[in-house]
């Protein structure tokens, strides 16, 4: 049982498809006949990479510098309404992706299943499961309500594989008129510099967390990174804390990170830390505290000192 | 300057609670407690109002028992009052429902600003906020790290993936609020004393014009099917560090061939 047609909410950053859009892209293949992509910006600069992984078509909205969410679903929305809608939509969970399905459950009333990891077909329903308590417990959710289904899917769900489809067909859609709710326009964009791979594509993550004692000592978590050619993350706490920015931090509400080695120093292992990087293949852990939850998953874990330990690791790989 | 800030009440994170094998909701019969994601928007909102040195800081809470005490812990702060939206049909509300509720609410009270959480500890849809946008048809800014106010517009530091970006923003509109931001003040002797007798106007969810069939399970339009112990990951070895457990790591980044 396939249904007929998934739309999934395509994001990129200059011009470069997300992978996460990619994975939902993926599944939807599975579970449709159809795919077609939804996208903010102009269609010709992503046609060719969704086009690979399965979209047929590339609906295209402009909306300049506005914020996503209302023009985006208010667009989704006209096509339902003339008749043209798919029976589900796919859209990552990111912030922009919440807006927009946020937006449209509340055009076309109808709900949202959100934090999915995974999404299967009951007959034509739509199913979604959901990890809650870090994961250690698994919720499914049918949808049971009329109209498409909007389903926000965690990024690193699925493996992203091509489809060696040709170039999407592109189509554009008219911005539509937003009234009162128009007005979110963005002025400025500003990007943490950062070398070294992305924290969401490396290979190896090495990341700090509270138990590193001062901002200073995340140096530590650098340069074993650097080291390894991974990418630096952190835990919320020190994020909070301002000892590095919003774009390293793991978890729940940070990035999904799924390396074949995640070093954890000075990290406790809350569940909301846990969801984001449980998915690593291999996990080494150094924390001085032996009923730390984090060594409850760890392939590796030391109970120790995370100022002599990190410290002795990188003299050990001095010149290698 | 009118801010309403919506605010969780949600069972103490701290005792993770579980679900309740009959309902299949989170098990509410413990005492609530302010959700920490919305303490930030309460000191936010109280910032605000207090540099443009006029208006008002009242709350919004929908909870199915008539909790008050996070209510009373963000009244001690400093708001001046609130409305509770609480009734026994509430119970299995789904994330659109509770907007549906909560705006309705808010829209009596006509507020230039909406301040919410980004996401709830427990629930953590991150869709409400921008919902009771949708509902009230104003714009919205969500994962705001910091909100400037400058006559009837908002100028916001939007978190993204890769840094912040800048939105300028009319008022009225809501704005989420992302952890961590501000320093959420503690309430003092005398806030908590004051608290006490600031007023709390319940709600039904027949008082704000919704049947019963429209909300709780009923109107959720969504069914938990199955709830399931994920596969635990095996633990591997745990060792004490006697001053050479860095050759462990070293060992396994060779078995690894990641060096
Ligand atoms: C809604 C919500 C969303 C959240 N989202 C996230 C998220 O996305 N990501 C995230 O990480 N957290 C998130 N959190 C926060 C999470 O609950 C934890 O508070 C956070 O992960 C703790 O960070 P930590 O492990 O660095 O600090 P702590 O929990 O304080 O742990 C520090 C650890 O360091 C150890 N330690 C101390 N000194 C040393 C030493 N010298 N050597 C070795 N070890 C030492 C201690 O034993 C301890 O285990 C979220 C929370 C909420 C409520
Ligand atoms: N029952 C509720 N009462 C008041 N505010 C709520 C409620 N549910 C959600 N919110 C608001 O919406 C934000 C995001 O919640 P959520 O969509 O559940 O992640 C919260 O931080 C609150 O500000």
């Amino acid at each position: 049982m396939t249904l007929d047609t998934i739309w999934v909410y395509a994001e990129a950053a200059d011009d470069e498809v997300s992978s996460t859009t990619l994975e939902l892209l993926t599944k939807a293949r599975e579970l449709a006949d159809d795919v077609a992509c939804v996208f903010a910006g102009d269609g010709d600069d992503v046609a060719e990479k969704l086009g690979e992984y399965g979209a047929e078509t590339v609906y295209a909205v402009d909306v300049d510098d506005a914020l996503v969410g209302p023009p985006v679903a208010a667009a989704i929305a006209a096509a339902i309404e003339a008749g043209d809608g798919p029976d589900a939509i796919f859209l990552p969970t990111t912030y922009d992706g919440r807006d927009v399905a946020a937006r449209l459950s509340v055009k076309i009333d109808a709900p949202v299943i959100t934090n999915c990891t995974d999404v299967e077909l009951d007959d034509d329903a739509v199913v979604g499961t959901e990890p809650i308590f870090g994961g250690s417990t698994m919720v499914k959710t049918k949808l049971t309500a009329d109209g498409p289904a909007i389903v926000l899917i965690r990024p690193k769900s699925f493996a992203p594989e091509s489809a060696d489809g040709g170039e999407a067909d592109v189509e554009e859609w008219d911005t539509p008129d937003l009234g009162s709710s128009a007005g979110a326009t963005v002025t400025d964009r500003f990007v943490e510099e950062s070398d070294g791979p992305k924290l969401d594509e490396a290979a190896v993550v090495v990341a700090g967390g509270r138990g590193l004692g001062e901002a200073e000592k995340f140096s530590l978590v650098d340069d074993l990174a650097k080291k390894l050619k991974g990418a630096a993350g952190a835990s919320r706490a020190i994020v909070d804390a301002g000892w590095v920015p919003y774009s390293q931090q793991v978890g729940q509400t940070g990035k999904v990170v799924k390396p074949d080695l995640y070093i954890a120093a000075g990290i406790s292992g809350a569940t909301q830390h846990l969801v984001g990087m449980k998915g690593s293949k291999t996990i080494i852990a150094i924390n001085k505290d032996p009923e730390a939850p984090i060594f409850g998953i760890a392939d590796l874990g030391i109970v120790g000192d995370v100022h002599k330990v990190m410290p002795a690791l990188l003299e050990a790989l001095e010149g290698r | 300057m009118k801010v309403v800030v919506c605010v969780k009440q949600i069972p103490d994170p701290a005792d993770p609670g579980a679900l309740d094998p009959e309902t299949r909701t989170l098990k509410r019969d413990v005492k609530l407690i302010l959700d920490e994601s919305d303490s930030y928007g309460v000191e936010m909102a109280l910032q605000l109002v207090d540099a443009a040195g006029e208006g008002e800081v009242t709350l919004v809470s929908m909870a199915p028992n008539g909790e008050r005490s996070g209510l009373a812990t963000a009244l001690a702060m400093g708001a001046a009052s609130a409305t509770l939206i609480s009734d026994p049909a509430l119970v299995g509300s789904d994330a659109l429902t509770t907007a549906k509720l909560l705006a309705a609410a808010i829209k009596d009270q006509s507020p230039d600003l909406v301040i919410a959480g980004s996401e709830s500890s427990d629930g953590y849809t991150g869709t409400v906020p921008e919902q009771i946008a949708a509902l009230l048809d104003v714009p919205s800014v969500t994962a705001a790290k910091s909100i400037e106010v400058d006559g009837s517009s908002l100028t916001v530091q939007r978190q993204t993936d890769a840094g912040y970006d800048t939105v300028e923003c009319p008022m009225p509109a809501v704005v989420s609020v992302t952890a961590g931001v501000v320093e959420p003040r503690y309430p003092s002797f005398k806030g908590i004393m004051a608290a006490k007798s600031k007023p709390v106007d319940e709600k039904t969810a027949d008082g704000l014009g919704f049947s019963a069939d429209q909300v709780g399970w009923a109107g959720a339009g969504q069914e938990i099917v199955d709830v399931a112990e994920a596969p635990a990951r095996e633990a591997g070895e745990v060792i004490e560090d006697d001053g050479e457990a860095y050759l462990k790591i070293v060992s396994f980044l060779e078995e690894m061939k990641v060096i």
